[in-house]
């Protein structure tokens, strides 16, 4: 039997209404769907019905290829669908990520989700207006250029009292065209038809700040979470992790287990897991197994020794000679001859820790594998490469594996959701039973891919008048792709590894956007090798703002050093070098509505046990432009620093839903905060021992700031930028600008616990 | 197995669990409710919390042996299809990204403003503290559970 999304759609009525999808989904389980042989052909991108489907009843289904990880995007692509249409936005339903129904739009990466993601759907819904209008006016008896479209209807130019509802003219059949797909995957994925979309001066939905239609659902407790996902006969399965970070099982004691019924051990290669019925009975299992591990020689230099370590280890790759990401040849000997030339060098070395995605929930995955075909329920930012990653793992074509993305714990990146969903596949295979991999909490800390650690070198060449002559940033740390960006072959997942797939051997780590101009400049990364090769706990991947966290901090933070070195107000001496009216526009936006005083930049010099200072810093990236001014609290005797006050100004483009783009900004401002106060990976010789919320702590509600102000500033002249990290870049580097600026001390190293600080203050 | 009779959302269950098991597990795997859920299983961020006779519990680390008194749960708030007055708060404030650990902000908050409707923000933060919101929407939680308290008062 062929499964093919045609079928899928009248079999499960949403044809005939906008049926929800978790409704529609349910209905297909239910089926024989899952009888050997069935498949799961990708929707052809070039066909119109594969973006929009209209029901009798007028109910429009747009297909997004991406995913909605809570930051509203789903609302924001019904209003885009909707104003092409010319529909009411209520009448727009998502079908989002499962890769059965949507085309492979690269799922949720680099705050993608409107700047790329909207664009096909765009064209699409534009498109199939214009197919509607046509038959519309046919079946109105008038021609093509006599009728308009207004509310989900074509209505005669001339007497709109004439009009025929979208559902009306094609009554349940398909749209039936095709569109121009440019041939692209994954986030370039885009398609045109003869309609062009409408002009900005035209939009009524867009703009608007319609309500998240998520967001009752997670409310009351009916939201259709990955975590829900309960299918008959499914076993519930631990993951058997070991006490040091190289070793792998030897042996276990199937006896240790026995008192607890119905559970059973799974291993293969190096993969150790306990199954139950039940539950609680395969928590148990895990925690009562008794099992030999290998015992390998650790010698990694613990979370104190990392930034010794990182100075001393040889450079294993370069952007100079990146194959994957392409390289950027640079040139360190100008800016060396220009510092070698100044009359003053300022130098300063940035200290950036491993941090981890630790989601609030760590990662899930159920799958359903039967001879010749799988199901997968992920919650994995990237559902369709997490599909052709399970299919090679399972050595099954890529058409025979569906992968139903449902909503879960955020993600900020590659978390640790994307390995769950493998586990679950090699257990289900082993089994020939539905399998739930839950992951426990420490799992999620300890386990999950790392952010990397890295220290960032500046140096400045000032001359006699305080001017810049060279500028030299070399960022040295792990890479950020020993787990590639898309889990699309098994070695990218913890389980694909312990199977015997070798590690992906390719280097990133970051080169900032070119904010400030400056003569001489070289802007260069170098990576060190991993702590451990193999399935290694301290692998690093993707994590919200990969990589630019640690080089704007750095940035951020020298550029104000040299500021001060050189009498200058920061945010002078940044208008000065930076060249984008739009950064100088976020620039002046932010310190007008934080009432900048330049000259109140120095450190100040309050006496008493709290004091406060502010910081400034910009960021450019993913289309938009984000400044902030930062105020904190210092207490000098604790070293506890709160963020009191945080203003951003942001230029993302047009903005599609005004009320949801604040919202994406202020979470962007708290786990900003977070990642500055709070987080750092700590590690041993042997193994993590951040593990769990006391020893990964973020910030708490006590902790958040009083006031978040923000100035948004729509571009309708501009392409809409991406919001999903913007904002979250240069937090920390303000808050370091902010703690010298109330105590002139300076923070090169994060994150500013009350410990680093008091000792700092102390020292 | 051992057979337990608990009472949750005005309902007594029996149900079949070993003493040990938390209640979480059994809300979600006997019961089928899906408003608490799984975090940390170590009680540190609030996402599995449930009202015990008012109480915020974290259920994932209390026995089912050691459930006394009446459970309500996220599943069993809304009342005749209208949302509780902290619902109706959260959704009015967007107070959620992801929206995992929101059964836990808004059963907490429950219990803080059943006991104290006047709540003044330093003691709604002081209260909430040791809940976990990763996507960091704590400004939109404050603002809902304020709001809350005005609707409650």
């Amino acid at each position: 039997m062929k499964m093919n999304r045609r079928k899928f759609l009248k079999s499960s009525g949403s044809l005939v209404v906008g049926v929800s999808a978790s409704g529609a989904i349910q209905s297909l389980i239910a089926g024989d769907a899952l009888a050997q042989g069935v498949s799961f052909p990708d929707p052809s991108p070039e066909r119109l019905d594969t973006w929009v489907s209209v029901a009798r009843d007028g109910q429009v289904t747009a297909f997004f290829g991406k995913v909605d990880m809570g930051l509203g995007l789903e609302t924001a692509i019904a209003q885009i669908v909707a104003e092409e249409l010319d529909m009411p936005v209520e009448r727009v339903s998502i079908v989002a990520g499962d890769t059965l129904l949507t085309a492979n739009q690269g799922g949720a990466s680099a705050s993608s989700g409107i700047r790329a993601g909207a664009i096909p759907l765009r064209n699409a819904a534009a498109e199939a207006r214009r197919v509607l209008a046509l038959a519309g006016a046919e079946r109105l008896g008038v021609a093509a250029n006599a009728v308009g479209t207004a509310n989900g209807e074509v209505f005669v130019l001339a007497d709109p009292s004439k009009r025929i509802g979208y559902g009306q003219i094609l009554d349940g059949k398909p749209l039936g065209t095709n569109v121009k797909w440019n041939k692209e995957m994954g986030t370039p994925l885009n398609v045109t038809g003869e309609a062009k979309p409408k002009s900005v001066a035209d939009y009524k939905v867009v703009g608007q700040p319609v309500a998240r239609r998520d967001i009752p659902a997670k409310m009351l407790g009916t939201t259709d979470y990955l975590t829900n996902v309960r299918l008959p006969g499914m076993l519930h399965a631990r993951i058997l992790r070991p006490p040091v970070g190289a070793a792998v099982p030897v042996s276990f004691d199937a006896a240790s287990i026995a008192s607890i019924d119905g559970a059973r051990v799974v291993h293969k290669k190096d993969l150790l897991a306990v199954v139950a019925e039940r539950e609680w009975d395969a928590v148990r299992a895990a925690r009562m197994l008794k099992v030999e591990w290998t015992n390998p020689e650790m010698n990694w230099p613990g979370t104190e020794g990392i930034y010794d370590h990182i100075r001393s280890a040889p450079a294993v790759a370069s952007n100079g000679e990146s194959a994957f990401a392409g390289k950027r040849v640079y040139d360190e000997t100008p800016t060396f001859k220009a510092l070698a030339g100044a009359a003053r060098v300022l130098t300063a070395d940035y200290e950036c820790p491993f941090q981890s995605h630790a989601r609030i929930a760590p990662s899930v995955g159920v799958a359903d594998v039967k001879p010749g075909s799988a199901v997968i329920y992920a919650d994995t930012q990237k559902p369709h490469f997490v599909r052709l990653g399970i299919a090679k793992l399972l050595e099954l074509p890529a058409d025979k594996v569906r992968v139903m993305w449902k909503p879960g714990a955020g993600s900020y990146g590659r978390s640790d959701a994307d390995e769950a969903p493998f586990e679950a596949a090699v257990l289900s295979r082993e089994l020939g039973r539905p399998v739930r991999v839950q992951w426990t909490r420490n799992e999620g800390t300890a386990w999950d891919p790392k952010a990397p650690a890295a220290v960032i070198s500046m140096k400045a060449g000032l001359n006699d008048k305080g001017g810049i002559d060279g500028w030299y940033m070399r960022s040295k740390g792990f890479s950020g792709w020993d787990v590639k960006f898309t889990a699309d072959s098994p070695e990218q997942t913890l389980v694909g590894m312990q199977l015997g797939y070798k590690k992906w051997d390719m280097h990133n780590f970051d080169v900032p956007t070119e904010t400030y101009q400056f003569a001489n400049t070289v802007r260069f990364w170098q990576t060190v090798a991993p702590l451990q090769e193999k399935a290694s706990p301290m692998r690093c991947a993707h994590l919200r703002a990969p990589q630019e966290v640690q080089t704007r901090f750095a940035q951020e933070c020298f550029i104000d050093e040299v500021a001060m070195a050189t009498g200058r107000d920061p945010l002078a001496l940044r208008l000065a070098a930076c060249k984008e009216p739009r950064e100088i526009d976020v620039l002046k936006a932010v310190t007008e509505k934080a009432g900048w005083n330049a000259a109140d930049t120095r450190p100040r010099t309050a006496k008493g046990d709290v004091v406060t200072g502010r910081g400034l810093a910009l960021y450019n990236g993913y289309g938009s432009y984000a400044a902030l001014v930062v105020e904190v609290e210092v207490n000098r005797r604790t070293g506890h620093v709160w963020a009191r006050k945080v203003t951003v100004a942001q230029d993302s483009g047009l903005v599609i839903n005004p009320a949801s783009i604040k919202a994406v900004i202020e979470g962007n401002v708290v786990q900003g905060l977070s990642r500055a106060m709070c987080e750092e990976v700590t590690f041993d010789q042997k193994t993590v021992t951040s593990v769990d919320w006391n020893t990964y702590p973020i910030l708490d509600m006590k902790d958040a700031p009083e006031q978040v102000d923000m100035v948004v500033l729509n571009r309708t002249d501009k392409a809409s930028g991406g919001a999903g990290e913007p904002t979250l870049v240069s937090i920390t580097a303000a808050v370091g600008n902010a703690i010298h600026n109330a105590t002139g001390v300076r923070m090169r190293r994060y994150p500013f616990t009350a410990a680093r600080v008091r000792a700092a203050l102390t020292a | 197995m051992a057979k337990t009779t608990i009472t949750v959302d005005g309902r007594a269950h029996e149900v079949a669990a070993t003493p040990d098991t938390p209640l979480l597990y059994v809300l979600r795997e006997e019961l089928s409710l899906n408003g608490p859920k799984f975090g940390c299983g170590l009680a540190q961020c609030g996402t599995c919390t449930v009202l015990i006779d008012g109480r915020a519990v974290r259920s994932c680390v209390t026995p089912v042996s050691a459930v006394k008194g009446a459970v309500r749960t996220l599943d069993g708030l809304a009342l005749g299809g209208k949302p509780h007055p902290v619902q109706a708060a959260f959704i009015a404030e967007e107070a959620a990204q992801c929206g995992y650990c929101a059964n836990g902000w808004i059963m907490s908050s429950i219990a803080v403003l059943e006991k104290n409707p006047k709540a003044t923000d330093a003691q709604i933060r002081d209260q909430l503290s040791g809940l976990k919101c990763r996507c960091g929407t704590h400004m939109a939680i404050l603002r809902a559970v304020r709001r809350a308290a005005a609707q409650m008062a």
